[in-house]
Parts: structure tokens; sequence; C-alpha cells
């Protein structure tokens, strides 16, 4: 009897080992797309490529988006799959410094990706060579109440002085200028960038970023004034930091805000909450400095192939095949965002088209994001202060002192 | 005639190893699992953290070797005395549940119709998940929608922003956690009651006893044991503090509402953290506090043995 016992659990342990040992063909993909619109693009994305290749038999693990920002640790060193999803720029860097993202040069070469995805060329690069293949983007901009500001007679600002007194037109409608949630901070990041950006330039912005600049350098003063101005006239929405960015699209709905500093993820919900095509726009960040080239935050999405993987011939083939233009344009349209690849249609939406038309008009360079250019703990440190200093500006030497004693410790 | 008895002269059977030493070996036996378990899952780690705390490490790559540089930024860091003043505000205030938790049970503690309902609804805050505790609540302090604000202004207040203000963060979450934690102290005291000597009660009655001092000189040394652990739960309670910390405000603003143990899980765990070894540092500070407060428990119980 224990005996036979034994010989059974052999038997299971071996079975097991077989099913889980890869055989030819197959992929395992670990992605964090649960959200409705990115879950159903990868499910029309994961059966494209079956359909091309009957003979890889795909396993496609879907995590929890917020959980997987731990999740990505644990399976990378521990139990790898062949493909993973993240983020282009710094994001990346702590697994590409760890050696556990793969270099794709080889899928770069030998599909021509460096002149069809050559806009994101920058952000995948790290010591040069090419980490990964992004697939898809999305603006950030100022997306506003167009019927609000019909209605109070104010037309799209284009430079720092018309935008400040569209806002003061608006305080004296009643209107809260610019409603934003910084509970979870980031919101406060993308407000940075923007302000940044436009007084200090790219340059500036990614060498603040690199930790080449001091945080108490008199240009990222220059950078807190302006923002100081906005704040001084009461720009923002009280008590933001009780809200996080969905519970602040609320005041916009209910048209008691005009303006958010958002990605373009924010129109869905909107939409959803009831406004039309005719009551929401966008428009680009308005100039502060005429002397700065305009650019813009534009956060890439992409995949990589883990260190470990088992399968890394296939899961190129993958890679070259996420990089077509036909595919990009595929997922793209299912995600409401802008494809890669310069061979790839904008969908029709008439966001994406002014998203498409601004980013591809930018000069100054596209920047990742507060939090994915700024190393971890400089961008936790850097969006706390910001959303300290919307609350008091007047601390704002305290703010910068301490962000500089983080950069020190930080790039040492 | 009976067989006369014979002393039985054969040597006793030679017993094994095993019965030879069975009543010493059988407890150890019975508690190597717990041992086992113990040690891999709480000894070890402490350890562990102890020797992480010397280092700089992410996680991922290599470790290096910082000694005490971790903690001497600890001692240079406003977040950690942050985390460190509201731990102690917790610790304080929390302790309000235990009176609390008296005042419903012997407020419960009657016979009349439906009591058990009452004794049910009391008890529910404890039920549900601390998540949705702090959901209702921050909900309740919405400077622009919540309940709270609301009836401020029927008197005319201006609005709080309890959850964006750091000076009153904290003693909103706390009064988010008080809720649960009373309805548990409740509880105890509920049983603790159900124990107290009626007879005692009687005699006091007899000699006039009432009111206050009947409560203070005859029910609550009846009520120590439930005491005693009301002060263990709730303590632990205060420690703990972590879910509604992170559902509420996610340690902002500013970080003004972090404890101890929500500031080692950021360092250490969150979005922006991976930063093992100061992470592991908080821990062994957290650590050290939580060991006064566990010696002084482990004395009591100490002493109390041996009283007996």
């Amino acid at each position: 009897m224990f005996q036979k016992a034994k010989t059974l659990t052999t038997a299971v342990a071996a079975s097991t080992l077989l099913s889980s040992a890869v055989f030819a063909g197959e992929l395992v993909i670990n992605t964090d797309t649960s959200d409705p619109a990115p879950k159903a693009a990868f499910e029309a994305l994961i059966e494209g490529f079956k359909a091309e290749n009957p003979d890889v038999e795909v396993t496609w693990n879907l995590f929890d988006h917020e959980g997987y920002k731990t999740s990505i640790r644990n399976f990378l060193t521990a139990d790898s799959p062949d493909l993973a999803n993240w983020y282009a720029g710094n994001r990346m860097l702590p697994y590409v410094d760890a050696g556990l993202f793969e270099p794709v040069d080889d899928v770069w070469e030998e599909n021509g990706l460096k002149e069809s995805l050559a806009s994101s060329v920058g952000s995948m690069t790290i010591d040069g060579q090419l980490w990964g293949v992004p697939y898809t983007y999305y603006q950030w901009g100022v997306y506003y109440r167009k019927d609000i500001f019909e209605e109070n007679g104010i037309e799209v600002p284009t430079n720092w002085d018309e935008f400040k007194a569209a806002g003061e037109t608006l305080k004296e409608a009643g209107v809260t200028p610019i409603t934003i949630g910084t509970k979870y901070l980031w919101t406060a990041g993308g407000v940075f960038d923007y302000i940044n950006l436009r007084t200090n330039g790219y340059d500036f912005h990614m060498a603040l970023g690199k930790g080449e600049v001091s945080w108490t350098d008199d240009r990222v003063r220059a950078t807190m004034n302006n923002w100081k101005e906005l704040i001084d006239a009461g720009f923002f929405l009280e008590n933001h930091a009780a809200y996080s960015w969905q519970e602040a699209l609320a005041p916009m709905v209910q048209g008691e805000a005009a303006m958010y500093v958002m990605g373009n993820f924010a129109v869905a919900p909107l939409r959803e909450a009831g406004l039309t095509d005719n009551q929401l726009g966008f428009f680009q960040f308005p100039v502060i400095n005429p002397d700065v080239p305009l650019a813009e935050d534009a956060p890439t999405d992409t995949i990589h192939i883990p260190a470990n993987a088992k399968n890394k011939e296939d899961a190129k083939k993958f890679l070259a095949y996420l990089a077509r233009a036909d595919v990009q344009t595929q997922i793209n349209e299912t995600l409401g965002q802008l494809p890669i690849n310069n061979e790839s249609e904008v969908g029709d939406d008439k966001f994406l088209q002014a998203g498409y038309e601004m980013l591809s008009n930018t000069d100054g360079g596209i920047a990742q994001f507060f939090d994915r250019d700024y190393p971890a703990e400089m961008a936790k440190a850097g969006m706390e202060g910001f959303q300290e200093f919307m609350v008091k500006p007047e601390r704002l030497d305290a703010i910068l002192e301490r962000l500089e004693k983080v950069r020190e410790r930080v790039y040492k | 005639m009976t067989a006369p008895i014979v002393p039985d002269t054969h040597p006793p059977a030679k017993r094994g190893w095993w019965k030879e030493n069975q009543q010493r070996l059988a407890p150890w036996l019975f508690l190597a699992p717990g041992i086992f378990m113990f040690l891999v899952y709480v000894i070890i780690p402490i350890f562990q953290s102890i020797n992480i705390s010397f280092y700089d490490w992410d996680g991922l790559g290599e470790a290096t070797w910082v000694g005490t540089g971790n903690y001497v930024e600890l001692m240079d860091d406003e977040a950690f005395y942050t985390s460190l003043k509201n731990n102690v505000i917790w610790l304080v205030l929390y302790m309000l549940a235990i009176p609390m938790g008296l005042f419903v049970a012997l407020f419960l503690n009657q016979t009349v119709r439906g009591i058990r309902i009452y004794k049910s609804l009391f008890f529910f805050p404890f039920v549900i998940s601390q998540v949705v505790v702090g959901l209702v609540f921050a909900w309740f302090y919405d400077p622009s929608y919540g309940l709270m604000n609301i009836v401020l202004g029927w008197f005319g207040a201006e609005p709080i922003a309890v959850l964006a203000d750091e000076r009153y963060v904290t003693y909103g979450i706390i009064a988010a956690g008080l809720w649960p934690q009373t309805a548990y102290c409740m509880i105890l005291y509920l049983t603790g009651l159900n124990a107290v000597d009626p007879e005692q009660i009687e005699a006091a009655r007899l000699d006039n006893a009432k009111g206050a001092k009947m409560l203070w000189y005859v029910i609550l040394p009846q009520l120590r044991p439930a005491t005693f652990i009301a002060v263990v739960v709730t303590v632990i309670g205060a420690l703990r503090s972590f879910d509604l910390i992170s559902i509420m405000t996610d340690g902002g603003p500013w970080g003004s509402s972090r404890v101890l143990a929500f500031y080692m899980y950021e360092q250490a765990f969150s979005e922006y953290g991976f930063r093992m070894g100061y992470g592991a540092a908080i821990a062994v500070v957290l650590f050290l506090i939580m060991m006064v407060y566990i010696a002084g428990f482990l004395w009591k119980m100490y002493r109390d043995e041996k009283g007996h």
C-alpha cells in the first residue's frame, strides 16, 4: 500500500515536471494589462500571433495592474516568463542593471525597427543597447471643458499670460481653473514636468533627472516660482491631496472645474461620465519661455525578454510581430492610444489625432514621465515635495533642500 | 492452599532506548513542528532583517555593506521622526478603545428583547474588513460630499479636509481605527461580564455599593483578565495600523500620516521603494520598540505564573 502510494506520487511529480518543462514552441507571456481596454487589446494581439504561428503554444498570465509592480521582481529572478511588459526610460533601468532583461538589438536590426520605431530609440537605449520593443504611447497635455471656455469667451491659451488670464476669467465665473487629485502623488509630477519643460526645456529636465543639477539651482526655483503663480492665484482644486486622479474627474464633469493636466487615458472616463466631444477639448500645454523648444510628456509602454527566458527564439518572433505596422495599428485602436510604428495608422478619434499631430511636430524632445525619467527614490521624494508645495508653497526652501539631500544620496 | 508468592527473580525485560526516553522526548516531538515553523518564519527572519539593515540593497543586484549607514541616515530623516511620532499618537489614542469598549459592553449587558441583534450590530465593524472601514471613513471625511462636512455645514462651519490636512490626518485615521477596535474590546468585556460572580455583586449591594463605586471596586477587578487581553490586542492593533493608512491616505499628505510599519513598507516594497537595507533598518527600530512592550508582557506573565 505504502509502496503503491509512493509510485503514484512519483508519477504525479514526473507528469507535472513534464508539463512544466518547456517543449518546443511554448511561449509564456506575463502582462499587467488588467484594465478592460488593455486586456482586450492583448487578447487580440495574442490571438493574431497564434494564428500566424500555429506551432507556438502561448501561455498568457494576466496580472493585476498594481500587483504587477512587485511581482515582476519576483518572476524575473525566480520563474521567468519569455516575455513581460514594462515601461521605457529609467523605469527599466534597475532590471537592465541587474541583468534581468535581454538586449534585443538583433530584433531591431533584422526588422528595420530603427526606422519604423525611430521615435523611441532614445527611450529604449541604455548603455548603447536596445532592451525591448515599444508598442504604444499616449500624449499628455491639457484637457478642458470647451463649452465652459466658450461660455466665458476664453480662447485656447497658447502662452503663460493667456493661460493665467484664462484662469482669472474662470475664477471670476466661479469655476476652478484646474482640477487635480494628488493623493497618489504622480499627478503633481505631471504638472512639474510641464512647467519645468516649458521653463527650462528638455535638456535641463533630463539633466535634473540624471542628478546633474542641484535641486536648489536657480532654474529649479524659476520653475517653482512659475508654479507658485498658479497656486497663489488659486488655480488648483481645493483639498486636492484628498483625491485620487479619478475622483478629481468629478468636478470637471460637473462643470465646477475647467481644465485637467493629464494623459490621454483620462478621455475614456470623462466620456463615460457623459461629456461629449463638443464639451471636451485638448490643447498643448502653453508656452512659458518662448526661447525653449516645446517638449512633451508621452509615456511609452514596452515588452521585454527576461534574461532567464526559456524560449527566446519565439519571444523574438513575438517582438517582431508586435513591432509590425498593422499589428500596432490594431492594438492601439483597442487601447485608444498612439502606435509607435510610423507606418501605422492612428485611430480617427479626435484626441488621438490631436495628440499625434502634436507629438509629430515636437522638436524639443519627448519625455516619458516624471516617475519614469527620474530614478524611483528621487521621483517619490520629488512628487511628495510637489504635493506639499501645492498646499504649502511657503515651504519651498525646505522642500528643495530636502530634495537636494535625496539627490546627493541617490546619485552617489 | 495458595501458591506462595515468589518474587520474580528474572531481570526486567530490557526496554528499548525509545521506551527509556519516551517521557522526555515526547514533548519535544510534539513541539518540533511548532518550533520549526517559529524558527523559520520568526526567529531566523529577525536575524536576517538585522543583517540586511547593514547593507544597501535593492532586492535584485549586489548588496553593498554600509555598516551603520542606514541607521545614521535614519537619525537624520524627517520622515522617520514623523512616522515615529505618529506611532506614539496611535499607541496612546488607540487605548481609548478599551474604556469605550467597556462602556458599550456595560450598556449591552442587559436582558431586553432583541439584545442579541444590538450586540451583533455593535460587533459588526470588527467583522468587516479594515479596507472597507477605511473606504467608508474616507467617504465620510470627503471635503465636498462627505457626511461629516455636510453636518458641519449645518452649523455654518467651513468644510475640513481631514485627510488632506497634515494637522488632522493621523487623528482622522485613528478615529476610523477606533470603530472596529472598540467593537473588539466590547466583545472581550461582554464575555468577561458573563463570568462576573453574582454573589459578590449581591454582597456589594447589601453593603450599599452602587454606580461608579460598584464598577470600580467590584466589577473591574473581576474583569482584569479581559482588560489585560484588551490592552494586548489594542497595542498590537495600534502597531499594525497599516491597512487603514494605506487605504485612506497612502501615507499622505506628503507623508504626514505614515507610521513606522507603513514607512518600512514604502521604503522596501512599494512602487518607488526597494531600498531593502533602509526598510530593514526601520523594521529593526520598530522591533526594538515592540521589544520594550513584549518584555513587559513576558515579565508580567512570569510574575503571574510565580504567584500561583
